[in-house]
């Protein structure tokens, strides 16, 4: 175990590497920031001026040594636009978007799992065609429209939910979160819906075509021969083995949809660091997309080595070990 | 899916509406938000537009660009290359302290050293014309400049005076959005920064200017367009601006909203290149050809050629103003005469044929799709008026972020010290910030020359010998009737060559509830103290 999670570590340093050259090199061809910056009466040499205040003036090769040299020191540089570090950006953002794909997570499977289950016992019931159909919908239909739909129905129509931003804070360990206060809550639910459509339709899916699948095979059989009562055969010989690919799917969804919840971010307005990406971009704030994708990167290995260990726990076949990798 | 959800919007959702302005709290979804509250740190109009609820500056603009007293009760040349501003007494700072003198010096002083890592601070206002400045008692403050400097007042509009008790020793930008240094003389005092959810600043009951009117304002960031309209439908904030073009007609109709609208100092039109070859501009046939944007009468036809009215109806909502000037009504250098060019497509087609292009050629045009309102589609609307006249004309839009930079530098024929625009005909806007023309002119119409800095947003290099004398001579003549003379005979002659395009003036909306009565800003700036209640 302890030399598996070692290997995979080696492994994630080549990956932040490489990924950091892409990024680095990369943003350079695309356009200069200061462009965007400078208000369109600054002269040449107010120009060249602000070039050198942000060392941009200097080849792009040594740009990225001494970006490399800051990183081994633990920094990820200081933003254009906010002046501030970008890494103190992103951790003050990332708790709203981890809140947001939490929430998302959670009702994707609370919902999604029993309308799984459901559909995949009674495969032939015309509510379980309707499932599956709904299920459809919510691969295929765009967030944004639903989002705009949402905003439209329960914010302007109905006056329910607000429309924009995030809402009554508490501090709990340290960590500012809004799911405890009811207008959080309130905030909270149509971007946490919106963004749970796409995962809710995986768990449903998976759910079905696993559970097909298990309850044709013989240690269910002998289960319920046994007398094991039917309420434990499926919740507890079934859900194990139909666990491990939802929890694969949803392991890399997972990450996906913090790194990614930029549309819903953007509908809802919510204060995640997806939005605070699309920002940056859009300004060439390079540092803080730098630091950004290094961050998102970091999360995906972290992520599937999470994954990698709850297998391990899931399915006893499974071996972490020198062969593992 | 962008232009579905505003129609949905539009037409189903006003019907929902509701909600009472809370007491004396003002809350504004903005399309941007600001990143920083240190003045000194960006020229980003998101920022600015917030800092100046805190912070103020030596000369004020009006809600049309023009100055008025601000930190400086009044200003005054004492000879050719001195000018004296007389200080406003009785100012205190949020923290009670008395502002004087030295906090002017100060500031100047902070932006002149530089501020490390600062993205483009307002520094250049101070390099302009080799600005000196010397305290002469607490509330006289001299300013000198190489030769005569007609535009200081214009140019000190820019450049926020901070406070000398409180900022030195304090880290830029970081310690301002923690509040520690957000401390200005402004009509509102830091409260709340809490970074893309809301920024909220509180009354100053101390400001010199009198009651701003609101005990709290709240600016939430609402970038999406549809989101940030559907946040006022519902009652979220309480005014909004830019609301989407599309949906402008039924706000307007509906009597639960108000929208507020003026011309803004934005102009937006297209620039030709006048290289003698283009890049983007072949015969019929593809083969290279002699760029035809050279020739005077081709440019004037390319003008003809162009609908302004409909693009300001069906692309706009109303909201563009046609020209042919470069400073929108009002602001000094405006030329009363120049009226824009009515669409005339025969006399287009009659002026290419006497150019020698009665075949016409081929034209790739090129513009941003996330910068001014609308870019992308009137690029495109534009491309079918020239089609029309025969220059077979196609459309290439990208991104602010690609566009700018190879706007000016992006040509092959570029290289450290020489920047050569990429595109052969584009479009793009100039902000004219501060009221008057002097650095319009300058800065569109002049040949380009990074030593003096003059056309350093002439991206086509267009060169006209007798602009530039004009040009030149009114950066420094003090009078105002010769140098109004001045800007308008340059105003005049350029536009007459067609140097540039004019499509229109960008018209800046804002939508409110009904009870609230807000004066719009040429500038495009958003100020709290300007929104009123009316109910």
């Amino acid at each position: 175990m302890a030399e598996f999670i070692l290997r995979r570590i080696l492994q994630a340093l080549l990956v932040l590497f490489v990924m950091t050259v892409l990024v680095f090199f990369g943003i350079h061809v695309i356009g200069n920031p200061v462009d965007l910056f400078a208000s369109s009466e600054c002269t040449k040499a107010c120009l060249d001026e602000i070039m050198v205040n942000l060392g941009l003036d200097r080849p792009v090769w040594q740009q990225y040594l001494i970006f490399l040299g800051n990183l081994a020191e633990g920094d990820l540089g200081r933003s254009f636009t906010h002046g501030v570090p970008a890494m103190s950006l992103i951790w003050e953002r990332f708790p709203a978007t981890l809140e947001l794909a939490v929430a998302a997570l959670v009702i994707a499977l609370v919902i999604g799992l029993p309308l799984g289950f459901y559909a995949g016992l009674r495969p032939d019931s015309w509510i379980s065609k309707a499932i599956m159909g709904l299920s459809m919908i919510g691969f295929s239909v765009p967030i944004f429209w639903i989002g705009l739909i949402m905003i439209l129905t329960f914010s302007v129509k109905l006056g329910w939910l607000p429309a924009i931003g995030r809402g009554d804070l508490v501090t709990v360990f340290g960590v500012r979160v809004s799911f405890l206060t009811v207008d959080g809550l309130r905030h909270l639910a149509m971007p946490a819906f919106t963004l749970s459509l796409l995962m809710m339709s995986m768990v449903i899916r998976l759910t079905r075509a696993g559970l097909r699948e298990v309850m044709t095979s013989d240690y269910i059989r002998f289960a319920r021969a046994n007398g094991v009562p039917e309420y434990r055969v499926l919740g507890w010989h079934a859900m194990k083995n139909l666990l491990i690919p939802i929890v694969t799917v949803l392991g890399m969804e997972f990450g996906g949809v913090i790194a990614f919840a930029v549309v819903t971010e953007s509908i809802f307005s919510w204060p995640g660091v997806g939005k605070m990406l699309i920002d940056a971009i859009s300004v060439l704030d390079r540092p803080l997309i730098v630091a950004y994708l290094i961050f998102v990167v970091t999360m995906f290995v972290l992520l599937n080595l999470v994954i990698d260990i709850l297998y391990s726990l899931l399915d006893p076949r499974v071996r972490l070990g020198a062969g593992a990798v | 899916m962008n232009r579905l959800g505003f129609a949905i919007v539009a037409t189903l959702a006003l019907t929902g509406a509701q909600g009472a302005l809370a007491q004396d709290v003002l809350t504004i979804g903005v399309r941007s938000e600001a990143a920083t509250l240190d003045p000194h740190w960006t020229q980003l109009s998101a920022d600015l537009q917030l800092q100046e609820h805190i912070f103020e500056h030596l000369v004020d603009l009006d809600s049309a660009s023009q100055p008025s007293p601000g930190l400086a009760v009044s200003w005054a040349p004492i000879n050719d290359t001195t000018w004296e501003f007389k200080l406003r007494e009785g100012v205190t700072w949020h923290d009670g302290e008395a502002f004087n003198a030295d906090d002017v010096i100060y500031s100047f002083d902070r932006l002149k050293a530089g501020i490390e890592g600062a993205t483009a601070s307002p520094a250049f206002q101070l390099a302009k014309g080799g600005k000196a400045w010397t305290k002469i008692d607490d509330y006289t403050v001299h300013i000198t400049t190489e030769g005569p400097y007609p535009t200081m007042a214009e140019d000190l509009a820019m450049i926020p005076i901070v406070a000398e008790h409180v900022v030195p020793g304090k880290t830029p930008s970081v310690d301002f959005n923690s509040g520690a240094a957000a401390i200005g003389t402004g009509p509102f005092v830091y409260k709340e920064f809490s970074p893309g959810n809301r920024i909220v600043v509180a009354k100053n009951p101390n400001w010199w200017g009198g009651d701003p009117g609101w005990d709290e304002v709240v600016f939430r960031p609402v970038g999406e367009d549809s989101a940030r309209l559907a946040a006022l439908l519902n009652g979220d904030v309480d005014l909004i601006d830019y609301p989407p073009t599309v949906d402008l007609p039924q706000l307007e109709a509906d009597d639960r909203f108000r929208v507020s609208s003026i011309a803004s100092d934005r102009l937006i039109y297209m620039m030709p290149s006048y290289r003698h070859n283009e890049p983007y501009i072949t015969a019929n046939d593809g083969s290279p050809m002699p760029n035809p944007l050279r020739d005077w009468r081709v440019r004037k036809a390319l003008s003809l050629a162009i609908n302004r009215e409909a693009i300001r109806d069906r692309i706009m909502g109303g909201a563009s103003q046609p020209t042919r000037n470069i400073v929108p009504p009002g602001f000094f250098g405006y030329v009363e005469d120049l009226e824009p060019d009515a669409y005339d497509p025969e006399a287009a087609k009659a002026l290419l044929a006497e150019a020698g292009y009665g075949d016409g050629f081929r034209m790739t045009i090129h513009g941003p799709n996330d910068r001014y309102i609308n870019d992308a589609r009137i690029v495109e609307a534009v491309a079918q008026f020239w089609t029309q006249i025969g220059i077979t004309t196609e459309v290439d839009t990208m991104p602010r972020a690609v566009f700018f930079s190879d706007l000016i530098r992006g040509g092959a024929d570029s290289f450290p010290g020489f920047d050569s625009p990429k595109f052969s005909m584009s479009l793009t806007g100039w902000g004219t910030v501060a009221g008057e023309a002097t650095y319009t002119v300058s800065g569109i119409l002049e040949t380009y020359n990074a030593a003096t800095g003059g056309g350093n947003g002439n991206f086509g290099r267009y060169s006209n010998p007798s602009v530039d004398a004009k040009s030149v001579l009114a950066k420094q003549t003090i009078d105002r009737p010769a140098r109004l003379a001045l800007l308008q005979d340059a105003t005049r002659w350029a536009m007459d060559d067609y140097a540039l395009i004019p499509l229109h003036f960008q018209v800046n909306k804002w939508a409110m509830k009904a009870g609230l009565e807000h004066m719009p800003r040429t500038n495009e700036r958003t100020l709290a103290t300007e929104i009123k209640r009316v109910d």
